[in-house]
């Protein structure tokens, strides 16, 4: 255990800059003003946890993290973005009201009782190394245990997806009623008004 | 196993998990919270994946594989809902969309 080999000084270099740009640029969608630089950041956040996927040999899920995120999810959101138009809203406006420090309190407790339940369910067990078979993680690999073992839980992934697909239309598409309200000015200036004084 | 142990890997895991949070109930701008609500779910994934290889158990990369199939759907749903706040020229502001409020 004390050899340190050039292989695993290797492997721990590239740990030590994935683990940090993963949680510098998670940082980074948390606290800038504008949700454009938010999406940008995510996207250093997915591709250094690509990179921790495949130090765990999991190359099909860090592929399918790169496709999924980056190419789908990420482009998504930018077109949404730009839809809505940048707001900037800095994360800490307006000084430290008893919101905002009870919500950090909150986020901290959440990370202190993760920290608990692992440490205390976790101790010694997850010390020990082991070899995995050259074939863990790869597509071949993963789509036999997908579609043979957990046959069940694709089928429901797909359902989920199409009804998510179908709620998306349905909230995004244009109903004649909506169209008619919108198209009654008398109706909507009282609304605006409040609008414009909050 | 090359470079860190698997605890290493759980621990970015939580930190991860806990900015994700820090962000979904700071911010207001609920186009920032969905994307903090996906720094969570990537926290999930990474300690599924990382628990999967420490177990040499395929469940839990396909466990991650369908949490991604979640965000998806999550992000589609909850773009629609941004789209529809901003055609009704409601403010895209969490704390002000309180009319559900108990």
């Amino acid at each position: 255990m004390l050899a340190v080999s050039a292989g695993d000084a290797l492997v721990w270099a590239v740990w030590v800059i994935a683990a940090f740009s993963c949680l510098g640029a998670g940082v980074a969608v948390v606290s800038f003003a504008n949700p454009f630089y938010s999406a940008l950041a995510l996207i250093g956040n997915l591709a250094s946890l690509a990179v921790m996927y495949l130090l765990l040999n999991a190359e099909f899920v860090a592929a399918a993290q790169v496709l999924v995120y980056a190419g789908a999810v990420v482009v998504m959101f930018l077109f949404v973005i730009a839809y809505v138009g940048p707001r900037r809203e800095p994360p800490w406006s307006g000084g430290p009201s008893w919101q905002t420090v009870g919500a950090v309190g909150a986020a901290g407790a959440l990370l202190v009782e993760i920290v608990v339940a692992v440490g205390l369910q976790a101790t010694g067990s997850l010390a020990h190394d082991g070899r995995v078979g050259a074939a863990f993680g790869t597509p071949a690999w993963v789509g036999r245990v997908f579609l043979v073992d957990h046959l069940l839980a694709f089928e429901i992934t797909s359902i989920v997806l199409l009804v998510a697909a179908v709620g998306g239309v349905i909230l995004g598409s244009h109903t004649r009623r909506l169209d008619a309200a919108a198209a009654q000015p008398a109706r909507r200036e009282p609304q605006r008004g409040v609008e414009a004084v909050r | 196993m090359l470079g860190p142990g698997v605890a290493w890997y759980v621990a970015v895991a939580a930190c991860l998990f806990g900015v994700g949070a820090l962000g979904v109930l700071v911010r207001r701008n609920p186009l920032i919270v969905l994307l903090s609500l996906e720094l969570m779910l990537n926290g999930g994934n990474l300690a599924l994946i990382a628990l999967s290889r420490h177990w040499h158990n395929g469940a839990g990369q396909i466990f991650a594989l369908a949490v991604m199939a979640v965000a998806a759907s999550e992000v589609c749903v909850g773009l629609g809902l941004v789209v529809a706040l901003n055609r009704r020229r409601l403010s895209l502001d969490v704390d002000t969309l309180s009319e559900l409020r108990g």
